[in-house]
């Protein structure tokens, strides 16, 4: 077992470490502040390859690997939880669905212009009344000659409003499975600017507030028949998989948030004075920060080992990475709440004010407990296996 | 069209700099980067990529850790990587480098030189203008606007209190200043396959029409006779005022109690 980078995994880093710094951290205040959508900063992402790091070249990526896009979305969320989660939602949950099923020709249509960055992607499951439960949903799709119709609506949709190819999931029948009635989940692609397809309510949220949170809403929407992705009934497997994935990149995210309130916490206690001393003097910051950073470790290996399973996923489809997401996910999430908290504890009053990024970064890591999976389904994910 | 950017891995200044007892920098104990003017002039090169699809070859002499630099600029965009890099080499000033390198661009073809202006660890920028005179080709220094028009460069170049646009035809040399350009980032796919590229090596052996009496320690007019660091200043004061009226008049009291204004 080898804990050391290669030479690619070291360079990557310092490439995005250094983006970050120059590019997204300038912005990161004032985008949560204003509720502001980065656009720039995704223009530069998508310039540089960065929104199509694990897609083959010849697909319009760049023909890396699960860890290198990993690596990105920590170094990102370091800095910005918000640039963090909308690299992990059109990667993690638009381009990968698509390329795990897509055919030959929706992949040269949709996922070349994803994975160059030229269009931005979202993933359309949850509804007001479905979220964990899947089976919840009320969005139909009705067959009408070479059309899908789509009635309903999604919710708490990340890069809402600013995506341009959505993955959007609906019902469109009903199937016996062990005696039992189920709806029959299908995935389509639906592209923005098609009529019936119109965006409500953008939500006003706690954290990650430069990410633009919208509903969808779907009235008499028609696509192409074609726009089926997958096979027909196979949505809910599609979903379930594409949250196994996105659940890695939420935990990518998770590590970011706690290794950046740990860095900007370390470098506050050598310089904050009290009692005629730095903080970092006194045997309890000393504690602290060993914990905080005893279990960024652990939160990392998690994640990273998720990232090298999803790897070798992708060249032997047998394996299941299901569970070394969820425990990846379920670790760096807490593991940033609980970071980030005690990193606002050892800034004192500052860290209670906007001006401080930890502020910020506790906002922000709330949210990697709740979405793609609460703490309480990768619980029920890591004990199912457990126990079979 | 086809143009060598002449490129230095630097130690990184801003953690500070770091002396061995004997007074010479001591290189591992610093982070190395490419050195910032040549970086500038690699963009510029990259440009001309991007633009007429130039050929752009990226060559240093160093140590072989130097294939790092080499391999960041692979994966900004750079076609081909050459290392010269032999003990025989070692400790050479800038007439030594300038020689050994002029000797290395004899093996190539090309239309342009770009170097950067000079280096954060030597400060001379004298490494340029040499290796145009032992080509004898022309030289045009402090690049920064740039040009192609038919078999000429266009140059703005920097002086002290005026701008000189000048033209020159290739082939011919030009150095280049940071403010030149922003230079791009590496890609991550561009970074997967700059690992995996062949960096062709050049030992004091491969490289023609060179003197041993122009190499290495040996042949260095310069000798150093003592290195040190700048004189740190102090930590300052830092002051966060209400107001920039208040600022301004914070400003201009210190100024006058050291008597500057």
């Amino acid at each position: 077992m080898d804990f050391s980078l290669s030479k690619e995994h070291e360079m990557a880093r310092q490439l995005f470490a250094e983006f970050a710094e120059k590019e997204v951290k300038p912005l990161a205040q004032e985008i949560d502040e204003n509720h502001r959508f980065p656009r720039e900063t995704v223009d530069k992402m998508a310039r540089y390859g960065f929104l199509g790091i694990p897609v083959p070249k010849e697909m319009g990526g760049q023909g890396c690997d699960v860890l290198t896009y990993v690596m990105c979305v920590e170094e990102m969320s370091k800095v910005c939880g918000t640039t963090g989660v909308i690299v992990s939602a059109h990667t993690s949950l638009c381009i990968d669905p698509i390329m795990t099923y897509g055919t030959d020709a929706q992949k040269e249509k949709y996922l070349v212009p994803l994975a160059k960055g030229e269009k931005l992607g979202a993933f359309g499951l949850t509804e007001p009344g479905a979220g964990t439960d899947a089976q919840g949903q009320q969005t139909k799709a009705v067959l009408d000659g070479d059309e899908w119709v789509l009635n309903g609506s999604k919710c708490f949709i990340t890069n809402g409003k600013e995506a341009d190819v959505y993955v959007i999931f609906a019902v469109t029948g009903k199937v016996e499975k062990r005696g039992r009635m189920m709806k029959e989940i299908s995935a389509f692609i639906v592209e923005k600017g098609t009529p019936g397809f119109t965006f409500g309510t953008k939500e006003n949220k706690m954290g990650i507030c430069g990410s633009s949170t919208y509903e969808l809403i779907f009235t008499d929407c028609r696509i192409p028949k074609d726009n089926l992705l997958g096979q027909r009934g196979k949505g809910f497997n599609i979903a379930m998989h594409t949250l196994d994935g996105g659940r890695i990149g939420i935990a990518a995210q998770a590590l970011g948030l706690a290794e950046g309130a740990l860095e900007t916490t370390i470098n506050y206690v050598k310089e904050r004075k009290q009692f005629g001393k730095s903080i970092g003097q006194f045997q309890n910051t000393q504690f602290q920060l060993a914990d905080m950073a005893t279990k960024v470790e652990a939160a990392k290996l998690l994640v990273y080992k998720a990232a090298l399973k999803k790897q070798e996923y992708q060249s032997n489809p047998k394996i299941s990475y299901s569970v070394e997401a969820a425990m990846a996910k379920l670790c760096a999430a807490e593991v940033a709440m609980e970071v980030t908290t005690k990193a606002v504890q050892l800034h004192g009053g500052y860290g209670y004010i906007k001006e401080y990024d930890v502020e910020r970064m506790m906002r922000d890591a709330k949210i990697t407990e709740i979405y793609e999976g609460t703490s309480e389904v990768q619980r029920m994910v890591i004990s199912a296996n457990i126990l079979k | 069209m086809k143009v060598i950017v002449c490129i230095k891995q630097v130690p990184d200044t801003k953690g500070g700099v770091k002396f061995n007892p004997d007074g010479t920098l001591d290189r591992a104990a610093m982070l190395a980067i490419m050195n910032p003017d040549d970086k500038a002039g690699l963009e510029a090169a990259l440009r001309l990529k991007d633009q007429y699809g130039a050929e752009v070859t990226v060559l240093t002499m160093g140590l072989p850790k130097a294939t790092d630099t080499l391999r960041e600029a692979l994966a900004m965009g750079a076609d081909k990587a050459i290392l010269i890099t032999d003990r025989r080499l070692g400790g050479a000033d800038t007439w030594a480098t300038s020689s050994t390198i002029a000797a290395g661009i004899r093996n190539l073809e090309y239309d342009l030189i770009i170097t950067g202006r000079q280096a954060i660890d030597g400060d001379t920028a004298q490494v340029g203008p040499q290796i145009a005179e032992h080509l004898g080709i022309p030289v045009i220094s402090y690049t920064q606007e740039l040009k192609i028009e038919g078999d000429k460069v266009i140059v703005k170049r920097q002086f002290d209190d005026r701008y000189h646009i000048l033209e020159a035809k290739m082939p011919c040399l030009l150095t280049a200043l940071s403010e030149l350009n922003d230079p791009r980032y590496m890609t991550p796919g561009g970074i997967f396959d700059a690992v995996k590229a062949d960096i062709t090596t050049w030992s004091r052996d491969d490289l023609k029409d060179l003197d041993d009496a122009n190499i290495g320690l040996a042949g260095s007019p310069t000798k150093i006779a003592k290195a040190s660091d700048k004189v740190r200043k102090g930590a300052g004061e830092k002051v966060v005022p209400d107001s920039p009226d208040e600022a301004v008049d914070y400003i201009v009291s210190k100024l006058k109690e050291k008597h500057v204004i």
